[in-house]
């Protein structure tokens, strides 16, 4: 099986797993209990704290463990929101193609009395940061814009846009979860507020995660309870989950360069392979994108049978055809980057792991090639855009 | 659990009567790309019985799938009896479609009434009477 779906989750890495089990077993007692068994599960938290913030630049009270990149992505957007209340300041900026934990978040404060600006993010995927500022107002309490997207891959300008939201003095938010462990973030550099992050796409494990806040901030409350978490997220700590997150983390750090310097090539590859199918576009920018991500639409077929027949070969993708969500319309990214409906059903995403080998491009290229012929070869669509009845979008 | 039956995967795989009919007697094409589902059927009729029937779709596995089963539920099929085809027959026929695939299998049905259809406007003496 070749793995392609790493944008989706990822395997946990084998000291990452190796952590999580001999937590299970060292470490299991509550980290709030005062005997020296419970103290050692709150030394493995306060290591990871450590460790985590440490990665991002940041230091480890800003650090708050929550069960993933939604959650982080929901606490974030609501403190703002909180705190620009409070100022009587309403408006949020953020853009199109956000991650649903945000954009439905966004649609909550809306019913709330919130206003939303969503910026456009232009064919290339990639936000403009003078429009962020032209965008800004008076009343503006955040600005939320990821720093990768996970569809389509494309790196956002995040230090500029930073820098924008300090001079102006807005809050800035930022949903990391696509781009830490994978390329280098750093909350500090980048004049980041608050940054949510996700174990589960960075070899560590599912249902942890992180929100960085920056000291002063004071986060609203989600889950109300006890005190874990310094009163901010109540519930008993998932210990080996975030022990093993920690450990992911560091590894990720450790490799990143070099990993990313053979995933960009082997993404390159794909690439190139795949433009030699006819009627095709590549989506999203070409060069400011994830190290392993490949997006591409293909005229003329629909992605949940591409993605069934790769799966019958062996390749694990995704697509953002309507067929695969279960609703009737295709992924919001796609359609915010100017895809229309018709192609956009005919969209594949490949999302490269690190172990990715040469061979098993060529294979995907191999295979991606034969399936999209096939299912072109009994499409009424594609029928007639060969016979000239229709015009080629792609 | 898999997504879809062994049924459908078979039909998915292994599509029947995939292509064209030149000659068709009745050609119909529904769904649109706005909604990601195409289907085209094509149907040969001699003496009040689909003789030959062929399918093209732009679609998804039950969308491909159904188109099939529909096909293989006409074939050597008297009209009165192609008729009376519903996609709730043809979801069955396929041990079922999961809840938010059905539109797919009514896609296949809404195609060959709309293929039986061309065919009674060019030979208005085989529509059946109504009532
Ligand atoms: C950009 C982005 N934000 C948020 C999330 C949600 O993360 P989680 O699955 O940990 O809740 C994801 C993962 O799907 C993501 O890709
Ligand atoms: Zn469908």
């Amino acid at each position: 099986m070749i793995y392609a779906d790493n944008a989706a989750t990822t395997k946990m890495s084998d000291g990452a797993a190796k952590v999580f089990v001999s937590l299970l077993d060292e470490a299991w007692g509550n980290p709030s209990s005062l005997y020296a068994h419970g103290q050692k599960a709150k030394e493995v938290l306060e290591q990871a704290r450590q460790d985590v913030a440490g990665v991002i630049g940041a230091s480890p009270r800003e650090i708050t463990f929550t069960s993933g990149g939604s959650e982080a992505d929901n606490q974030a957007i609501r403190t703002g929101a909180a705190l620009g209340r409070k100022k009587g300041k309403m408006h949020i900026v953020s853009t199109a193609f956000e991650h649903h934990a945000v954009l439905h978040t966004l649609e909550a404060l809306k019913k709330e009395g919130f206003s939303v600006t969503l910026l456009d993010v232009h064919e290339n995927g990639i936000v403009d940061p003078a429009e962020v500022e032209a965008a800004i107002r008076e009343d503006t309490c955040l600005v939320t814009i990821m720093y990768a997207n996970n569809e389509i891959g494309t790196i956002q300008p995040i230090r500029e846009i930073g820098a924008i939201c300090r001079k102006k003095e807005v809050l800035f938010h930022v949903d990391a979860v696509q781009a830490v462990g994978h390329i280098p973030v750093n909350v500090t550099d980048d004049c980041i507020d608050m940054l949510s992050a996700s174990a589960h796409k960075f070899h560590g494990p599912k249902g942890v995660g992180f929100l960085y806040a920056k000291k002063g901030i004071r986060l609203t409350n989600l889950i109300e309870g006890g005190a874990q978490e310094r009163g901010r997220r109540a519930g008993t700590e998932n210990v080996p989950g975030i022990g093993a997150m920690a450990q992911a983390l560091k590894e990720a750090d450790a490799g990143m360069a070099e990993n990313a310097a053979r995933v960009v090539r082997m993404r390159d590859r794909l690439i190139a392979g795949l433009q030699e199918i006819p009627h095709c576009a590549l989506n999203g920018d070409q060069e400011r994108r994830l190290p392993g991500n490949v997006n591409f639409c293909f005229e003329g077929i629909e992605g949940e049978s591409l993605l069934l027949l790769l799966d019958d070969k062996g390749i694990c993708a995704s697509s953002g055809s309507a067929c695969t969500s279960g609703s009737l319309d295709p992924s919001h990214v796609l359609l915010a980057i100017g895809r229309i409906h018709d192609v956009a059903h005919g969209s594949l995403r490949l999302s490269l792991g690190e172990d990715i080998t040469e061979e098993e491009v060529d294979y995907i290229i191999r295979t991606v090639k034969e399936v999209v012929a096939y299912l072109r070869s009994f499409s009424p669509v594609w029928r007639d855009l060969m016979a000239g009845k229709k015009e080629f979008i792609l | 659990m898999a997504l879809y039956s062994e049924k459908v995967m078979d039909h998915f795989r292994n599509p029947r009567n995939v292509g064209v009919i030149e000659d068709a007697d009745g050609v119909g094409e529904v769904g649109n790309a706005k909604c990601g589902d195409i289907m085209k059927m094509y149907l040969k009729i001699e003496n009040g019985i689909v003789t030959d029937v062929k399918f093209e779709t732009f679609g998804c596995g039950s969308a491909i799938a159904s188109s099939s089963m529909a096909t293989e539920l006409i074939k050597g099929k008297p009209l009165e009896e192609v008729e009376q085809l519903t996609n709730k027959a043809v979801a069955e026929a396929l041990d079922g479609l999961p809840d938010y695939k059905m539109h797919c299998s009514v896609l296949a049905e809404e195609a060959i009434s709309s293929a039986l259809e061309d065919y009674y406007r060019k030979h208005p003496e085989a529509r059946p009477p109504k009532g």
